[in-house]
């Protein structure tokens, strides 16, 4: 039986840390992420875990101890926002080639430049090419789901993941919940026993080594080959979840596609706004869709190509701005998927949420319209678009 | 939004506790079986700088993350905000304006040039002060807002308030009974028009 709760998304990752009573914890706190090992410390103290919690003096530091610790043989958490994050960047890179399964919650929020705390996508997609895998979240359940199906992931694949969740909607928002019981999570993860690791007394192992020319292309294409076989791996733990808890999940969310004109796809917690959109369109007679991107890394291309081929027009929101001239960072992705299919929908890019920018029903309302203008004229004008911006000239 | 969903938005200013009675609601909302969310608008917050923070409570899941901009109900904690910010900006015209002041609603209508909806005053800081003898003004707008918005049934609320409360300040017993009085006071004295 689930346990029915109301929890705040930071709360939602703090009890699934819990539950999963990892080995180790490095951190050190940041806006909105803060509460994280803020709850999670409280736990320690009132000795419902076992973790040993390593407060440090910085995200660097954070992210050093996380490797140290999974190097040798340990199970390891953390969690940041933001420029907590681009403290670690070095480290994601070092992290992911060392294979070492760090499991890190983030929240998301802009990076800064002009300084601000709320909510976008800009902190993670800048560490996106960083060998790390990436799990976005809609609601509190969703992040406590990810969290717990992410540290098995993590260690089946050799890879770090970061699972993500939306900085002060989601993390700071209070909703319903369904948890369940500890000793169910316990028996989900089980305990992590890798096969090498730095400390194994029959085999040491050397990690973090110096790579020369003659190794390290192999390495990265190593690394490459382990991200393209998470793709398995996320549905057979997707799967595994479903047994426990008959919640589904897969590497994205069709909400309502099947006999849609026009779609969006987006990612995390504006996804639910979106939704709404779509009932009341629907109400109305149009046949509108949602597609809610969950994996990003690694990236579905081959399903997400076919799932967008439903429609005849296709909305990519970023909730970050790549500076590329071409795009956001999903968008890119998305619409470079579809380049080999012979019936691809237009595709178009909309930039929306930047720095806590809220985005409404209405505005996803204009966005369909868009769509469905683009389908009449046969056209899709301007693919790279803003949408909540107030410059008139843009 | 659909129809069912009740949708109140909270004024107040850093330090008064506008954020906690909206977490409250959510929490006593849940306790009586609906869905809920419980959000704060955050900013650059500082004692004092107003804040805004929304519940929004149905039958149903509720998918929208967007912030409110056409509430049934306004809870504002502290009157001077009705001079500083548009509170009744969307707000529904068969919903209602709660208001923290001493005056009576007519008075304080003229301060809400434009707003034809109900409006009710509860004094809390008078309230407060009777029952806590500190100006805590967020336990008698949490009664307030649920006696006009009626989201959760009389009983229920007082029932699920005192084992809220017996957790929130169990090492603070002796405040306990004040809060249950300010509940109670509140749900009395309210005035609507």
């Amino acid at each position: 039986m689930a346990i029915r709760e109301r929890l705040s998304g930071n709360e939602a990752v703090a009890t699934a840390m819990r539950q999963i009573d990892p080995d180790v914890m490095g951190a050190f706190p940041i806006t909105p992420s803060t509460e994280i090992p803020q709850y999670f410390s409280d736990f320690i103290a009132n000795g419902k875990v076992h973790t040993e919690f390593i407060p440090v003096e910085s995200e660097h530091s954070a992210m050093s101890t996380c490797m140290g610790a999974s190097a040798a043989g340990a199970r390891a958490v953390t969690a940041t926002s933001s420029a907590g994050l681009a403290f670690m960047y070095e480290l994601l890179w070092v992290s992911a080639s060392m294979r070492l399964p760090i499991t890190m919650a983030v929240v998301n929020r802009a990076l800064t430049g002009p300084i601000n705390i709320n909510n976008d996508h800009s902190d993670s997609m800048g560490a996106r090419d960083s060998g790390w895998m990436q799990i976005y979240a809609e609601t509190n359940q969703e992040v406590y789901d990810n969290f717990i199906q992410a540290v098995l992931i993590a260690e089946a694949c050799r890879l770090p993941i970061m699972v993500c969740q939306d900085g002060f909607i989601t993390s700071h928002g209070v909703s319903n919940i369904d948890l369940i019981e500890d000793e169910k999570v316990k028996a989900f993860v089980g305990e992590y026993e890798p096969e090498n690791y730095l400390l194994k007394h029959d085999n040491p192992l050397a990690v973090g080594p110096y790579g020369v020319s003659p190794y390290y292309m192999e390495i990265k294409r190593a690394q490459a080959q382990a991200m393209k076989d998470a793709m398995p791996v996320i549905r057979d733990v997707a799967n595994k979840f479903y047994d426990m808890t008959g919640r589904q999940y897969g590497f994205f969310e069709e909400y309502k596609m099947d006999d849609a004109d026009v779609a969006l796809v987006v990612i995390g917690s504006s996804a639910g706004t979106g939704k709404e959109a779509v009932d009341r369109l629907r109400s109305e007679g149009q046949k509108v869709g949602l597609i809610k991107l969950r994996v990003f890394r690694p990236f579905p291309r081959i399903p997400l190509a076919e799932a967008m081929c439903k429609v005849k027009a296709v909305a990519i929101m970023d909730k970050a701005e790549g500076f590329s001239n071409s795009g956001g960072p999903l968008f890119n992705e998305a619409r470079n998927s579809l380049y080999d299919l012979p019936d691809k929908p237009y595709a178009v890019n909309y930039i929306y949420g930047l720095g806590g920018r809220d985005i409404t029903v209405e505005d996803f309302y204009d966005i369909y319209r868009d769509l469905y203008v683009i389908c009449e004229n046969d056209d899709p004008g301007d693919v790279y678009r803003y949408v909540g911006v107030r410059d008139s000239r843009y | 939004m659909k129809d069912d969903v009740v949708e109140i938005r909270w004024h107040g200013r850093g330090g008064q506790g506008a954020k906690t009675a909206c977490l409250l609601l959510a929490d006593v909302a849940f306790s009586s079986g609906k869905y809920v969310q419980g959000f704060p608008e955050y900013g650059p917050e500082r004692m004092g700088a107003p804040i805004t923070a929304y519940n929004r409570i149905s039958d149903h899941v509720c998918n929208v993350h967007s912030n409110i901009y056409h509430p049934n109900f306004v809870v504002v904690v502290d009157e001077t905000l009705l001079k500083s910010v548009d509170v009744t900006s969307g707000l529904k015209e068969n919903g209602a304006l709660i208001v923290n002041s001493s005056k009576d609603p007519e008075e304080v209508r003229k301060e809400v040039p434009g707003y034809q909806g109900k409006i009710c005053c509860v004094d809390a800081e008078k309230i407060s002060m009777e029952t806590l003898g500190k100006n805590f003004p967020n336990t008698p707008m949490l009664a307030a807002a649920v006696k006009v918005s009626n989201v959760i049934e009389r009983d229920q609320f007082i029932k699920d308030m005192k084992s809220s409360f017996q957790h929130k300040f169990r090492h603070k017993p002796q405040v306990i009974e004040g809060n249950m009085k300010a509940l109670k006071k509140s749900m009395e004295e309210i005035k609507v028009s």
